[in-house]
C-alpha cells in the first residue's frame, strides 16, 4: 500500500477536489502543472536558496539529552521553530509564492487561523513584491493582535472574515470566494495540506525538506537514516505531513500524530477529529470532518489556535483509517505542563501547537535504545500571553 | 416525464426563484413555494442550508445561518414538503451543499426525494467526475435530474462534457463570483451569453448568479431560456417577510 497521492487526487478514499466549477480552472491549471513546476531546475535552485539563505535552513536536528534521561529514551527536536517566522509554514509559503510567480499570477490571498500562516504568507509576498491578502476570522483577529500587526507592517491587507463562526474554517471560505471572484490574477496560498486536490499534495512535497534533512542528519548522529517513531502535532497537518513524509512507506518508522483534545474528547469542547470526526467534505476535500448528524460543520476548540480547525487532510485521514499512524489526542492541560517541562529541561519555549505533541511521553512509553524524533514546529514567543495566563506567571 | 423537461418544452422564457428552506421562519418553507407557485414562477430552487455555503454571497449565506439557527435540517425539510404535491404541481428543485447529503446517505436522499417530489438537484460542490463515475446511477434510478453548473471561464471542451451528461437544463453562472444580486450586466456577460447560445448544446441554459431586476431578468433571458433569481428573492424575504411575494414576481416580468 502506498500512503501517497494517486493519480487521481486521492488518498485511499480521502482526497479529491469536490469544488464548485467556478474554481475548476484554476485547480485544474494548477493540477496540470505544479509538479512539473516544481521539478523544474531553476524552481528547486530557487527554493533551496531561498530555504537556506533566507529561512536558514538546514533546521538543526538536537538530541535532547535532559528530556531524553527524563523519559528514559532518545529524544531527537527537528527544529523546525528557528526558521524565519517561526514555524515550518514558511517552507510552504516560498513554494507557493515561487509557483505563484510561474504561473503568472500577481495578486495572493491567504487564510489565517493563529496568524503564523498569514505572518508566513506576508513575508513572502513581501520579499516578492507581491500583493497580498489575508482572510482571518473576526475573533481570531481580536485575539491575535500582535500577528495582525506583523502582517500590515509586512504589507498585507488583513480582512475580516464576518461569515459562519469566525474563525479559521470560516476565513478559508472567504479566501475560497475571494478566489472565485478574481479567477484570473489571483493564486490561493493554502496554509495546510487541505483544501481541493492539489492542494494536499503539493503543501506536503514543499514541507517535505523537513523529512529529507532528518534523514541525512540522522544518517550523520546515528548512522542510521530513519528513526523507530516520529512525532507531530496535527491540526490542519502540515507540519506532520512534512516529518513523516520520506518515511510514509517505511514501515519500519512508526508515525505518531498528535491531535488536540482541548478540555477532554468527549467535552463538546475538543479539536480531535480522528476521534470525534466523520467521512464529509469540508474545504473541497473529502476527509474526516467535525460534523453534526445533519451534516453541518462544527466549530472545534482548542486552548493552541494552530490545530483549533474542524477537519485533517486527506493524507492524514488515510493514514488513520489504515491505522498507518498512531493517533493520539492531548488535552489544554497535559499540553501546558508539556510546554512548560521543555522549557526548563531544554531552554526552549515550545508553540503550544508543538507542545501537544511534547506531552506524548507523558502518555506513551517508549523503549530505552529506540529514537524519536519529535517535530518542534514553532517556537511559542506568539503563545507567551497563554502561558502567562495559564501559569499565572 | 419529469416536470423540469415539460417546463422547458413550454414556449416562454423561465423565471426561476431559489430561497432556503426554513428562511425567514422554520415553518415559512410551504408557504413560500406555494406563494411563488400562485404569482406565476415557473421553476423553484429550495435551498437546504448548509453551514460551511463556498458559492455563495453574503446574502444567501446569512439566509443558511438563520436556518441553520432556526433549525433546518435535511430530515425537517423532506418532513415540510412530504405533502407539497398535493398544492404545487411546478418543478421543484432542491439546491444544497454535498455534505448534508452524504451525511444523509446519497441513495437515501434521492430515493427521499422522489417521494415526496422532487425533480432534481443542483449541488454546486459535487465534481462532474464524481457525479459521473459514482451517482449517475443513482439519480437515474430515482429519475432525478442533476444540473450542473458553467461560468465565463469553462472551456467549450468541457462545456461539451457537461452538456452530454445533462438531461435538463445546463445552469450559467453569469460571471467569476459567488452568488449575489446585480443591477445590470456589462459587454464581458453578453459576448459569454452569446458564445454558449452560439454552440448548440442538447440542453437548454438557465442562467443564474446577479440575476435581481426586470433589466437583467432580460438581458439574461435574450439569449437563454430562462434565469434564476435566489440573493435579490431573498433580502425581499429578509425586508417584507413572506406576504408581499406577489410584488417582488410582478416587478420582474
Amino acid at each position: 500500500m502506498s500512503y501517497h497521492v494517486n493519480e487521481k487526487g486521492y488518498y485511499g478514499t480521502f482526497g479529491g477536489a469536490y469544488i464548485p466549477e467556478m474554481l475548476y480552472p484554476n485547480v485544474e491549471e494548477l493540477r496540470q502543472k505544479y509538479l512539473e513546476i516544481m521539478y523544474e531546475d531553476s524552481f528547486q535552485k530557487e527554493f533551496k536558496q531561498l530555504l537556506k539563505d533566507y529561512v536558514g535552513r538546514p533546521s538543526p536536528l538536537f538530541y535532547a539529552k535532559r528530556l531524553s534521561e527524563r523519559y528514559n529514551t532518545k529524544i531527537y527536536l527537528k527544529r523546525e521553530d528557528l526558521n524565519h517566522t517561526g514555524a515550518h509554514k514558511v517552507n510552504n509559503t516560498i513554494g507557493q509564492i515561487l509557483m505563484a510567480k510561474r504561473l503568472g499570477k500577481t495578486r495572493i490571498i491567504a487564510e489565517t487561523g493563529a496568524g503564523q500562516h498569514g505572518v508566513a504568507t506576508a513575508t513572502v509576498c513581501a520579499l516578492m513584491g507581491m500583493e497580498c491578502i489575508v482572510y482571518m476570522g473576526e475573533i481570531d483577529i481580536a485575539r491575535q493582535a500582535p500577528n495582525v500587526a506583523r502582517m500590515k507592517m509586512l504589507g498585507a491587507e488583513v480582512r475580516a472574515a464576518l461569515s459562519g463562526s469566525r474563525t479559521l474554517k470560516d476565513a478559508t471560505n472567504e479566501a475560497i470566494r475571494d478566489w472565485i471572484s478574481n479567477p484570473v490574477n489571483t493564486h490561493y496560498i493554502i496554509g495546510s495540506v487541505v483544501g481541493p486536490h492539489p492542494y494536499p499534495d503539493m503543501v506536503a512535497r514543499f514541507q517535505a525538506v523537513i523529512s529529507e534533512e532528518m534523514e541525512w542528519q540522522l544518517q550523520e548522529k546515528e548512522g542510521r537514516s530513519y528513526p523507530d517513531h516520529v512525532i507531530a502535532c496535527v491540526g490542519g497537518g502540515s507540519n506532520a505531513a512534512g516529518a513523516f513524509y520520506q518515511y510514509l512507506d517505511d514501515e519500519r518508522v512508526n508515525l505518531i500524530a498528535v491531535e488536540a483534545a482541548g478540555k477532554g474528547i468527549h467535552s463538546g469542547e475538543s479539536a480531535a477529529t480522528s476521534a470525534l470526526g466523520e467521512d464529509g467534505i469540508i474545504h473541497g476535500s473529502r476527509t474526516l470532518l467535525m460534523q453534526t448528524k445533519d451534516g453541518q460543520i462544527t466549530e472545534p476548540y482548542s486552548i493552541s489556535a494552530g490545530l483549533d480547525y474542524p477537519g485533517v487532510g486527506p493524507m492524514h485521514a488515510h493514514l488513520y483509517a489504515s491505522k498507518r499512524a498512531e493517533f493520539i489526542s492531548i488535552t489544554d492541560d497535559e499540553a501546558m505542563t508539556a510546554g512548560l517541562e521543555l522549557s526548563q529541561l531544554e531552554g526552549i519555549i515550545p508553540a503550544i501547537e508543538t507542545s501537544h505533541a511534547l506531552a506524548v511521553f507523558e502518555q506513551r512509553k517508549f523503549k530505552e535504545n529506540e529514537i524519536v524524533i519529535l517535530n518542534l514546529s514553532g517556537r511559542g514567543d506568539k503563545d507567551l500571553n497563554t502561558y502567562i495566563d495559564y501559569f499565572k506567571l | 416525464m419529469n416536470r423540469i423537461n415539460q417546463k422547458l418544452q413550454e414556449d416562454k422564457k423561465l423565471l426561476s426563484i431559489y430561497f432556503t428552506a426554513g428562511y425567514p421562519s422554520l415553518d415559512d418553507t410551504v408557504g413560500v413555494i406555494q406563494e411563488l407557485e400562485k404569482n406565476g414562477v415557473d421553476m423553484i430552487e429550495i435551498g437546504l442550508p448548509f453551514s460551511d455555503p463556498l458559492a455563495d454571497g453574503p446574502t444567501i449565506q446569512a439566509s443558511s445561518t438563520k436556518a441553520l439557527e432556526n433549525g433546518m435540517t435535511s430530515e425537517i425539510l423532506f418532513t415540510q414538503i412530504e405533502n407539497i404535491r398535493e398544492t404545487v404541481s411546478i418543478p421543484l428543485i432542491i439546491m444544497g451543499y454535498l455534505n448534508p447529503m452524504m451525511q444523509y446517505g446519497i441513495e437515501a436522499f434521492c430515493a427521499k426525494c422522489k417521494e415526496v417530489g422532487i425533480d432534481g438537484l443542483i449541488i454546486p460542490d459535487m465534481p462532474v467526475d464524481v457525479y459521473h463515475d459514482e451517482y449517475q446511477a443513482i439519480f437515474e434510478k430515482y429519475g432525478l435530474i442533476n444540473v450542473f453548473l458553467i461560468t465565463p471561464q469553462t472551456s467549450e471542451e468541457r462545456i461539451k462534457f457537461i452538456d452530454s451528461i445533462s438531461n435538463g437544463f445546463i445552469y450559467m453562472v453569469s460571471s467569476a463570483g459567488t452568488t449575489g444580486a446585480k443591477n445590470s450586466f456589462g459587454n464581458a456577460q453578453a459576448d459569454y451569453f452569446d458564445r454558449i447560445s452560439t454552440m448548440n448544446l442538447k440542453n437548454p441554459q438557465i442562467v443564474g448568479f446577479g440575476i435581481s431586476n426586470r433589466e437583467t431578468f432580460n438581458q439574461a433571458t435574450d439569449k437563454a431560456k430562462g434565469a434564476i433569481i435566489g440573493s435579490a428573492f431573498i433580502k425581499h424575504l429578509t425586508k417584507n417577510g413572506t406576504k408581499t411575494i406577489a410584488d417582488f414576481v410582478s416587478n420582474i416580468r
